[in-house]
Order: C-alpha cells, then structure tokens, then sequence
C-alpha cells in the first residue's frame, strides 16, 4: 500500500516536474542530429542583447538582496529585541507585501515614483531635482526588493527568536556588548535564518518575470526566455539556453545556502531557556522607532495604496494625485472579468488540494516508514523550488506539445489543467514543508498507541496523524493556494485564452494598456483581497485550534520602569 | 589577584507586584566557596544574576571588592558566570569561545592566544580548541564553559547549577575538580544549587534561600546539625518534624505524638509553638525483646512505642517507616550482614537521645511584607 503510493508520487514528480525540465535541458545541448553540442551556448554568449540580460538579471537579484536585507535586519531585530507595540506593526507589515505579488504593484510604483509620478513631481517642485529610482533596473530592484523583504524578515526573526537569552548574556558577562554583541553573537547564530532567506529572495528576484515585463525591462533573462519562446518559437534554442542558465542560478543560490546551512543547525533554544531579553525604549526611542518602521511600513504599502488609488480613478498621469474618482472600473472588471476570479478559486484550490494531498503523504513516507529511497522523494519535491516558472512552463510546452486530453477535446497545454498542475507541482514545496513540520511534532508513540490498541496502519493515519496535522495541513493549504494565486511566471507562458486565464493573467492583460490600468488595478484590489481574506481566514482557524499559540511569556516588567 | 570580597546589603529585588528577593544580606568572605542552596523560585538564580548585573535591585548595595557595582552594566563588570546550559557559541570554535572574552579586552594577539590556551589546560581540555562545541560531551563542554570564564580572570567566578546537566556519575567526578580547581585559584567563587548534597559536600559556607528570604548561613555540618527552622532542617538532609508545643518546661504537646515529656538534658530555653526534629539516622530501634530488658536505661533519651509500617533497603542502612500513634516516624538502622529486616507490623520501641533532638521556635510561615 505505502509503496504503490510512492511510486505514484515518484510517477507523478516524474512526468510534471523531472521530465519537462529535462527535456529543456536536453533541447539546449542538443544538436540537430540528436548529438551534444555547446554550440547554442556560444551563440548565447555571443549575442550582446543576452550577456547584458545575464549580468542585468545577477545585478538586480543581487541588488534586490542588498536592499531588502538593509530593510529586514534592522526590522527583525527590533521586533526581537525591544518590547515595544510597534512590534506587531512589524510583523504585520511582514507578511503584507505577501498577498499582492510584486507586478501588480509595478504599475502603481511607477506613478507614484516614476519620473513624472508623485513623489518626484512634489520633489521637483520644493527643490527642483527628481530621484530616478524608477528607472529601468533600478525600478525592477525598487519593487522587488519592497516586496521581497519579509521573506529575510520572517525567517530572522525566528531565528533570533530561537536564540537563549544565555547564549548572549554569556557574552555580556565576558564583556560584549552595543554593536559587538549583534556583530558577534546575536547575527552569526542567526545567520542561518538570514541565509534562508536571503537566497529565497535572489531565486525569487532572479526568476521573476512579471515585474520587468510590466516595468517594461526586457533586457533581463526571464523576459528574454518569455520573449524568445513566445515571438521566434518553442523551437528556438536560445530560449531553453536561457532556461538552463536560470535553473543553474536557482539550483546554485539553494545549493549554496544549504551548504552554508550544514553544521548549523543553531536550535540553541534549550531546556528551560528564555530567548534574547526584551529591553525597554526610552520615550525618544519609541518616538525614532515609530518614525522609521512608519517611513518602511508606507513604502512598502506604496504599491497598495497605490494600486488602490488606481483602480479609483478616472485619470491619473503627470499628477500627485488622481483627476476625479470613479467606481467605473470595477464595473468593468466584473463585467468583463468575473470569470477570471473565479478561475483563480478553481485553479488555485485544487492546486492547494493535490499538494496537501502529496504533502502528507511524502511526509509520512519519509518520517514514519524506512522506504529505500524515502528521501529521494523529498529532495525531488522540493527541488521544484529550484525550478523557475517560466523554465517548467517551457518545459510543460516542450514536453506535451501535442498531447490530447483524454477526456476533453484540444491539447493538454492549451486547457486549464494545465495551470492546475504547474501550481500544485510548483507550490508543493511549501505544502511539504508545513505537513513535515506538523508530522515531525507528533510524537511518534500516539500512532504505536493505535496499532497497539488493534488499528491498521491506514486507519492509524487517517483517524489519528491526518486529525492531529489538520493545522499544518491547512497552513499548507493556504500557502500553496495564495502563493498560486499571485504566480505570474508559469502563467503568463500557459495561458492561451482570457476566457480560461486566472486573475493574475486578467492583471497583466490589462496593465499592457494605458486605458486597461484602471481596470487591471480593480482586479489587483480584488485579487489581494481575496489572498488576505484567505491570509486571515488560516491565522484565524489555526489559532482557534491551538488553546494558545504562543504561550504568552509572562510579561514581567524590567525593574528599571518600576520607578 | 587578590581575592575579593562580596557582600549584598538589604537587597530587594521585585518583578511588578511579585517580590523575588528580600532583604538580602550576606557576606562572602575572599576566596571562600560559597552556595546559594534553594528549591525553584527561592531566588537563588536571581541573586546570582543580580551579582552578575543581569538584574538590579531595586533598593539595597551590592558591593564586589568593596566597590559598589550597582551601577554598573555586565560587561563591565569583572565577574565570570558560566551558565548553567553553559551557553558556549555554536557558530564558533572551543578556542574561539574561550578567546571571547580576551578579544573583547583587547588583549594583544598573542597575549589571547596564550591565556586561551592555559584556559584549556587548566581544565584538562589543551588539544581541543579546534573543535566545535556541538562535538564535545556534555562534560567538556562544561570545562570549555569553564575555561571560558576562566580565561578572564574574573574577580568572582558565578556558577549557576554547574552540575545539573551531568549525569551523576560525571557529577561526583566534576564536583572534585571544581574543588580542586578552586583549591588551585582561590577564587571568590559563588554557586548556585537545588541539590543539598552538591551544596553540602563542596562547599565552604551555604546560604539556604526559599521565598525570596535567606533562612540560615552557615557551614554545611551547622545546617545540618542546627537547622534554625523546619524549612532548612527540611530541605538539608531527611528529618522527622513535629509540630507541637512547648509547656512548662519539657513538656511538648504535639498533635501527632501527644504529650511527651522531653528528656530533661534537652532544656530548650523557651515556650510556645515549636517544631521538634530528629534525622532518621539518630532513632534507635529496639524490636520487643531487647525493648523489655533495656526499659530501665537512661533518662537521656525520648522513647516511644511503636509498629513496623514498611521498609526501604538502602544497603548500608535500612530505613523503616514507622507508626507511632498518630505519626511516622522514619528511622535507619545500619544493616549488617545477613541480618533480615523488620517484619511489617512488628512492634518496636524507639529511642532518640537528647543531644540528637533540635527544638525549634516556630516563626510565622511567610516573612512580613515587604514594607
């Protein structure tokens, strides 16, 4: 039973995910007579349009990481450091930019910091100068780097929150502190968080494909990929070149980050440990940080706002603000697009289903059976995370061109099963994520409890470990489903028609056009509320199931305030 | 260096409405090896951190040298703690770790290297600096921990449950050389434990804390043989207790064992409430027979009747759960070969002699409030 479920698994992460991307890989080195060849290669490197594209894309993904981790650090350490309310302003701040994908936002940055957008147009007025920030890569930094940062953010802040108050007061106690101490202790034992993080943010920066598209920045390989498969053909080798430069990247940034990982696995919380200490803010402090994670929290809600203010107004150009407001563009989105939405639901939830599905099952198999060959199954699942969009997409094309559905007329690439598959293959790394955590949580003797009371090692899962995961069971569905629902790469590649597309299609359709922004941008609102509806909606079941989820510590006022 | 001496006065320390530490005042003496012996949550740990400068007090001095550090942060204070999960840095070497707090003095480089090196000797780990602490057994890592500390040459060596992480086999071998250690170095040296016996065989003086309150200091055989109330004759060692009291003299009105008419050696110098306690150790047990033919001895002893309630062997000794009237009384009676132990319900008369009884005034439960 266990090993036919395997081998399905393994079946099925063949076909969708290790086949396409091998059949790219192969078209690059292949030559015309089925040979190996670098020819394709050289040609690439040959081509200035494509060397500029490959270092723009490492400059940028770098950049990005710079400027979000000058963001996160200081914020992460703040919230772990401090006691102050601004801590949850931070947090939430955290996991905004997460429900509304970076190129919806593009558009709106741009008139808001573009060279005639408001920002520069109040600026140019009180001293007659303009920041460029929205120039061509420095927008697509810009952008990224706003919406990339919680990512740094989060996995820090766990990170040094996961570290004994003891591991620094030793170093106090041997005469560190200030700077030192951060430099040190408190950054070096959370580094392994700030790595996690740090090269999520360059793979995700470095395979994004909608923001420089809408940015118009094509001189980037991701657009160069898109453009080449799409304008000269699926048959064009430059476009799988490309493809196998960016699965390299991807694969080099994860591999490295793992490898810088190894040994380290700080968990230096121990027994009867607190964390690092709270310290108290004098009133100017309070004031200073207010003032800052308010300057960070408005530019990082810019493009919401932004967005927002769009999908209002009736004209909006060469202005600080909007002309005149309007309702009309959501009349228009619903009128022309209602579908699309619910195209969204459709494709993303049973994406989300199949990965919570797939999700609990590998997890089982690789933590509670001795299956040869367990592992494999998870590094083939998560190497998915390695994988860019718009690579699997090309690879989806490559692969099944041709293949008819079985059931259904046209081609297996061109219905919306297709975008079904690519988000459950590409989101299942998150899913797995959340079911291994919550599996590795439950004490093993709870299942040798049921078998020794006569279940069956099938109804052991289903009434005992699937009811006892249900909460990281839903955290990952939820991310599986609002991660899909802003994925724009793979989508932009396999949607064929409007009438099939899903929401995030339907935004970038219409930011194509001056006269479809405002529209697009209704879309955008809608779309990010459904993604923080489903955000808060998972927050709150998952925090009715746990009686307290974060066991309060008792919140013992330092002595020094007791004056 | 000099050893120093370090003295707490009137000390009181509260987390919001919850006092955690009053009134404390002690004094250790220079070099001397002193511990803070309590159950969790008497304060010990706190008044440990306090010294270190993890907490303040809200009023009271605490002097280091003479000198009154209250004022000062942790990291300018020369007082070595090793914690007690030792708190070595994953992300560094064992050399690396004992080096710290040198680099943070800004020692010369070779000056680091050489003290970081004795460090390690010092504690029989030279040799060891490349690894990392994660390959060490628990006990090297306590030496590293140590060693680290060491390094520093700090004023006042803090050790906070030094030995709890160990398993007992390592923690007698650990204990000796933390004495010999301190032998060696004379280093005022403060410990902080729950464990009696840890308390009771390494140290010089202990101060035994519960609530927040210091209940008796004193060297260890002083705690043991003249506990100055039921908690510390409790927590030092097994004791038989009674609650009871005092009238006329000798006689002691206890609801357990009735009215008894104490030895009249023991003369105890006051009246009213009072606890009266014996260590199982200072019972002697007479089974029937022999009870009968030594009936006409002393005066010096208080005798009691009473029957076998259960038994635990402990090897040198058996310790007896006995019945009498309405109270137990536990007694050891030292085993010698091939001699069976009492059979449950066996009559047996039971002898305590006066200079093995301590009475007690008994005091209010809690301390006065803080006021």
């Amino acid at each position: 039973m266990i090993v036919a479920v395997a081998i399905a698994i393994a079946a099925l992460l063949f076909v969708f995910l290790a086949a396409p991307v091998a059949s790219v890989v192969y078209t690059a080195f292949a030559s015309g007579a089925g040979g190996f060849t670098a020819e394709y290669f050289r040609s690439f490197f040959q081509i200035s349009l494509m060397r500029e594209s490959f270092w723009n894309s490492l400059h940028v993904a770098a950049m990005s990481v710079l400027f979000a981790s000058l963001i996160a650090v200081p914020l992460a350490y703040f919230t772990v450091r401090y006691r102050f309310r601004g801590a949850l302003l931070v947090q939430t701040l955290g996991v905004l930019p997460l429900v509304m994908p970076p190129f919806v936002g593009a558009v709106a940055m741009q008139l808001l910091f573009g060279r005639s957008g408001s920002v520069n147009l109040l600026l140019n007025e009180a001293f007659g100068f303009t920041l460029p920030i929205m120039q061509g890569l420095s927008g697509v930094i810009f952008v990224e780097s706003l919406h990339y940062f919680p990512f740094i953010l989060l996995n820090l802040v766990v990170a040094m929150r996961n570290i004994d108050g003891a591991m620094e007061e030793s170093a106090q106690n041997l005469g560190a502190s200030g700077w030192r101490l951060f430099r040190r202790i408190v950054f070096p034992l959370a580094l392994p968080g700030y790595v996690a993080g740090a090269s999520l943010v360059f793979v995700k920066v470095f395979d994004d494909l909608g923001t420089p598209l809408v940015l118009g920045t094509t001189n980037m390989l991701a657009p160069q990929a898109y453009l080449r498969i799409t304008s000269v053909g699926v048959e064009d080798p430059i476009g799988y070149v490309i493809s196998v430069i960016m699965i390299a990247f991807s694969a080099l940034a994860l591999w490295l980050s793992a490898r810088i990982l190894k040994g380290r696995d700080y968990a230096t919380l121990q027994r009867g440990g607190g964390g690092l200490r709270r310290r108290d803010l004098s009133p100017w402090q309070t004031l200073a940080a207010y003032a800052w994670v308010g300057l960070v929290l408005l530019l990082v809600l810019s493009p919401h706002i932004g967005i927002l203010l769009m999908s209002f107004s009736r004209v909006w150009s060469l202005s600080v603000l909007p002309e005149g407001f309007t309702l009309a563009h959501y009349a228009t989105v619903f009128g022309e697009s209602s579908a699309m939405i619910g195209n969204t639901l459709l494709y993303c939830g049973l994406a989300a289903l199949i990965d919570v599905v797939l999700g609990t099952a590998i997890a089982y198999i690789i933590l509670r059976t001795r299956l040869p060959g367990r592992q494999a199954l998870d590094w083939a699942a998560s190497a998915a995370l390695a994988i860019p969009g718009v690579v699997l997409a090309i690879g989806y094309l490559r692969l099944f061109r041709g293949v008819e559905l079985p059931f259904a007329e046209g081609a297996f690439t061109a219905s919306w099963i297709v975008l079904v598959v690519v988000y459950a293959v590409r989101r299942l790394p998150y899913a797995l994520r959340a079911c291994m955590a919550a599996l590795s949580q439950l004490h093993e003797s709870l299942e040798e409890a049921a078998g020794n009371l006569g279940a069956t090692q099938a109804r052991t899962v289903r009434r005992i470990v699937v009811p006892l995961m249900a909460g990281g069971i839903l955290a990952g569905f939820v991310t599986s489903f609002i991660t899909a629902a802003v994925e724009l790469s793979a989508t932009i590649v396999l949607s064929s028609s409007a009438s099939q597309a899903p929401m995030s299609y339907g935004i970038y359709l219409y930011m194509q056009s001056i006269a479809g922004r405002g529209p697009g941008a209704a879309l955008g609102v809608i779309a990010v509320a459904v993604v923080g509806v489903g955000t808060y909606a998972s927050h709150w079941l998952l925090e009715r199931r746990s009686a307290d989820p974060d066991a309060a510590p008792a919140a013992m006022p330092a002595a020094a305030t007791a004056l | 260096m000099n050893p120093v001496r370090v003295e707490a006065h009137n000390i009181r320390l509260s987390y919001g409405a919850t006092p955690v530490l009053r009134d404390i005042t002690l004094a250790v003496e220079p070099g001397e090896f002193f511990a803070l012996l309590g159950p969790s949550g008497s304060g010990k740990s706190t008044l440990l951190r306090l010294i270190a400068g993890f907490n303040r007090q809200q009023s009271g001095r605490l002097l280091v040298g003479g000198k009154d550090v209250g004022g000062v942060p942790p990291w300018q204070r020369n007082v070595g703690m090793v914690f007690q999960n030792y708190a070595l840095w994953p992300h560094m070497t064992v050399l690396g770790n004992v080096a710290f707090g040198l680099e943070e003095r800004r020692l010369p480089r070779d000056e680091i290297r050489r003290r970081s090196d004795a460090a390690l000797e010092l504690v029989g780990l030279a040799g060891y600096g490349a690894r990392r602490p994660g390959q060490l057994s628990g006990g090297q890592q306590q030496r590293v921990a140590l060693a680290r500390t060491l390094a520093i040459e700090p004023e006042v060596l803090l050790l906070d449950e030094p030995l709890s992480n160990l398993d007992a086999k390592l923690r007698v071998q650990m204990r000796q050389e933390l004495l010999r250690l301190h032998r060696r170095l004379g280093i005022t040296t403060i410990f902080v434990t729950h464990d009696q016996e840890e308390a009771m065989t390494i140290s010089d003086r202990i101060a035994v804390m519960d609530q927040g309150v210091i209940q008796q200091i004193g060297r260890p055989i002083e705690l043991f043989d003249q506990p100055v109330n039921r908690f510390v004759a409790q927590f030092v060692g097994t004791v038989n207790l009674f609650e009871g009291e005092l009238r006329e003299g000798t006689t002691f009105a206890s609801p357990a064992l009735g009215t008894l008419r104490l030895p009249a050696a023991m003369s105890p110098g006051f009246a009213g409430a009072a606890d009266l306690a014996f260590r199982p150790h200072a019972v002697h047990l007479l089974d029937g027979d022999a009870a009968e033919s030594e009936r006409a001895g002393d005066d010096e002893s208080l005798r009691l009747e009473g029957r076998v309630a259960g038994a635990e062997f402990l090897g040198e000794a058996v310790r007896y759960e006995l019945r009498v009237g309405a109270a137990t009384i536990i007694a050891d009676r030292p085993h010698r070969r091939g001699q069976d132990r009492l059979a449950d319900g066996a009559a047996v008369q039971v002898q305590v002699a006066a200079s093995e009884m301590r009475l007690m005034p008994r005091q209010a439960a809690t301390p006065a409030s803080d006021g």
